[in-house]
């Protein structure tokens, strides 16, 4: 598979900054929307807060099932050492076993990351490797746990506590302040891994508006038929269309009395009352129509504007 | 799938013929595709890879090519924009399933202990030498320095309460053998959290500043060998000093070697990236040495077993060395002379 190119897509501010399109190796753009760091560092601590609390309920539980064992980790009971050994060890890599095990998972997401909403996904659109995942887990044994070590190992010793402290302070905010020096919020684990952690979002099929009683231009309100001609729907563009495809799907009934004032002063009509919703539905669906028939001819015509 | 489309029932039909947009039409048509597809989407997701049935596993690829195409197609065609949201996202969904990764950590541990690690260990070729030549030079010059000018032992090593130039024989014998009071556990934990795994992590971090500090780091640590060499020298006890460190001294240092050619690894891909651009040469060395690394933190481990324990058993110097030297000799075994074969490293 040829090296994928990607292009970014520049909307309007907030959320529509983070979007990126990636091309599947099918040639297809899909969109993808890049976590905000806000989530990705509660996430992360969300995720800390959990790996303590199972490192200690384990903890307690293997004490206790020892102890019910009569199992004494003291100098004559070599069982019981090596028990203690064996258990030292699991504690010490379990933070790493617990990144692993979830982002090497079906949901790519530790607990963490899957309340907030996030999950791990290969920058190029291409097959997210296991190295890659185990390499953007090691690095973050660098960017934090190593410097918490240096300082509270200097802090805790004591003796020329200024310089190392600094030292220490200074590598672990050059780290945590790394994902806001870019535009992509990669850590320096992301940036060697060739990963980014995107948004996991899920939508629902919402039925169609242009299929239904009311799309047919009959109103079962008022029992009349709504027609428009070509003058009529020639004024809007797709802009529109979704702007009214949004207010016909949020139902507030203001709201669609204020579009339906709008769209009738466009055109020439003499707004009625009570009957938005069903004028509304057959001019979405005409409109619709008219424009996908342009659509298939290469005419496309964005807003009203041109 | 053709099946399916002469199999479809009077009233679906009548619904699609009924649809007056062309756009709706092709919406029915394909509607049961995706439902299928975001049901298996979701079972996938939900960790309930058992409950998938042999069909449905095979048909994920072509109902993700499927849904793909539609959302092509629906963009070119079709202006409901929540049907285009709707599919977007489910390709997206069925994009991470069908391009996550390939293997769990089960089956990636089993790979790396069966030649990947060691794999990536030769991977790391120049850079080993280059690190083992600091190592040398660093003891070296730090046995140099101190027998030139004792002072330099304080700043080295620091002040110990015993072993500092000018100890009677007999305190420096004590501390190798009859170390008994120490439990083994705690010298195993202290050896786990302390110095030297820092030390192994830090020589790999600072890799990304073009691998100076990782020599300059290597140099540092092994001059404190080289004093401590000295100090023992003085009174004749070279040997018995060496068989106490090489327990677990050869697992330690050669961990250190390789943290140190790790990091040397990345600087020299910063420096001289060739023809890729300098961060992507950056980011697939460090992905190498993150392999490295892995095994190097287990290495380490390892070595504080042997510390531990090992140390407090064994008294006699022969057979510290020996357990030293066979340990050294089954390291270079694994990651130079095993190579197992291509099949099973690669996969």
């Amino acid at each position: 598979m040829a090296l994928l190119r990607r292009r970014r897509v520049r909307l309007r501010p907030g959320p529509d900054r983070r979007q990126r399109q990636v091309i599947t190796p099918e040639g297809v753009p899909l969109p993808f929307t890049i976590g905000a760091r806000g989530a990705r560092a509660a996430a992360l601590i969300i995720d800390y807060v959990l790996i303590v609390a199972a490192m200690a309920g384990l903890t307690y539980l293997v004490a206790s099932l020892a102890n019910a064992v009569h199992i004494k980790a003291d100098e004559r009971n070599p069982v019981g050492q090596a028990l203690v050994v064996i258990w030292i060890v699991i504690m010490f890599l379990f933070r790493h076993i617990w990144f692993l095990y979830f982002e090497l998972g079906p949901r790519g997401a530790t607990p963490g990351k899957r309340i907030v909403g996030l999950r791990v996904a290969a920058r190029d659109g291409g097959r997210l490797t296991t190295e890659a995942v185990v390499a953007r887990n090691f690095l973050r044994d660098i960017e934090l746990t190593l410097p918490m070590i240096f300082i509270s190992t200097t802090l805790a010793v004591g003796e020329d506590a200024s310089f190392a402290g600094w030292a220490g302070t200074a590598w672990f905010l050059i780290f945590v302040l790394f994902p806001f020096c870019n535009r992509d919020a990669l850590r320096a684990g992301d940036v060697v891994a060739g990963t980014w952690v995107v948004e996991a979002g899920r939508d629902r099929l919402k039925a169609a508006l242009s299929t239904g009683a009311g799309a047919q231009g009959h109103s079962t309100l008022t029992q009349t038929r709504y027609e428009f001609g070509e003058a009529e729907l020639s004024v809007y563009g797709e802009y529109e269309l979704q702007v009214l495809e949004r207010v016909l799907r949020d139902d507030n009934a203001e709201a669609m009395a204020d579009v339906a004032q709008a769209i009738c002063t466009k055109i020439g009509w003499t707004n009625g009352r009570g009957d938005e919703r069903a004028f509304l539905e057959a001019y979405y669906t005409q409109l619709r129509a008219r424009l996908e028939r342009g659509m298939r001819f290469g005419q496309r015509k964005a807003d009203k504007h041109s | 799938m053709i099946a399916r489309w002469f199999g479809k029932n009077a009233s679906q039909d009548a619904a699609v013929e009924a649809a007056a947009l062309r756009s709706d039409r092709f919406r029915q048509a394909r509607e049961g595709d995706w439902q299928r597809l975001e049901t298996i989407v979701t079972r996938i997701e939900g960790g309930r890879l058992r409950k998938l049935s042999d069909e449905d596993l095979l048909a994920l690829p072509a109902l993700y090519r499927t849904a793909i195409s539609s959302l092509a197609i629906a963009r070119e065609t079709s202006l409901d924009a929540a049907l285009i949201a709707y599919l977007e996202g489910l390709a997206r969904r069925a994009w991470f399933a069908v391009y996550g990764p390939r293997e769990g950590l089960g089956a990636w541990l089993k790979r790396f202990f069966l030649g990947g690690w060691s794999a990536a260990v030769r991977g790391l070729g120049v850079d080993l030498l280059i690190a083992l030549a600091m190592m040398v030079l660093g003891t070296v010059v730090g046995w140099l320095l101190v027998s030139g000018n004792p002072d330099w032992y304080y700043s080295l090593m620091g002040s110990d309460d015993v072993r500092v130039p000018g100890a009677s024989r007999e305190a420096l014998l004590h501390t190798l053998f009859g170390q008994q009071d120490q439990t083994g556990l705690s010298m195993f934990a202290a050896f786990l959290f302390s110095n030297n795994a820092q030390v192994s992590l830090f020589a790999f971090a600072l890799g990304f500043a073009f691998g100076l500090p990782s020599i300059l780091l290597l140099i540092h640590n092994t001059a404190g060998l080289g004093a401590l060499l000295w100090l023992y020298h003085g009174q004749g006890l070279t040997l018995e000093l060496v068989g106490w460190l090489a327990i677990h001294g050869t697992t330690e240092l050669f961990a250190i070697l390789l943290a140190g050619g790790a990091g040397i690894h990345i600087g020299r891909a910063m420096a001289f990236p060739g023809d890729a651009p300098v961060l992507v040469a950056a980011a697939a060395a460090g992905r190498r040495a993150a392999q490295v690394m892995v095994g190097v933190v287990l290495m380490l481990i390892c070595a504080a077993v042997l510390e531990g324990f090992g140390r407090q058993l064994v008294d006699s110097t022969t057979v510290r060395l020996a357990i030293g030297g066979t340990m050294l000799a089954l390291w270079l075994a694994y990651f130079f002379a095993w190579r197992p074969a291509r099949g099973q490293a690669a996969a």
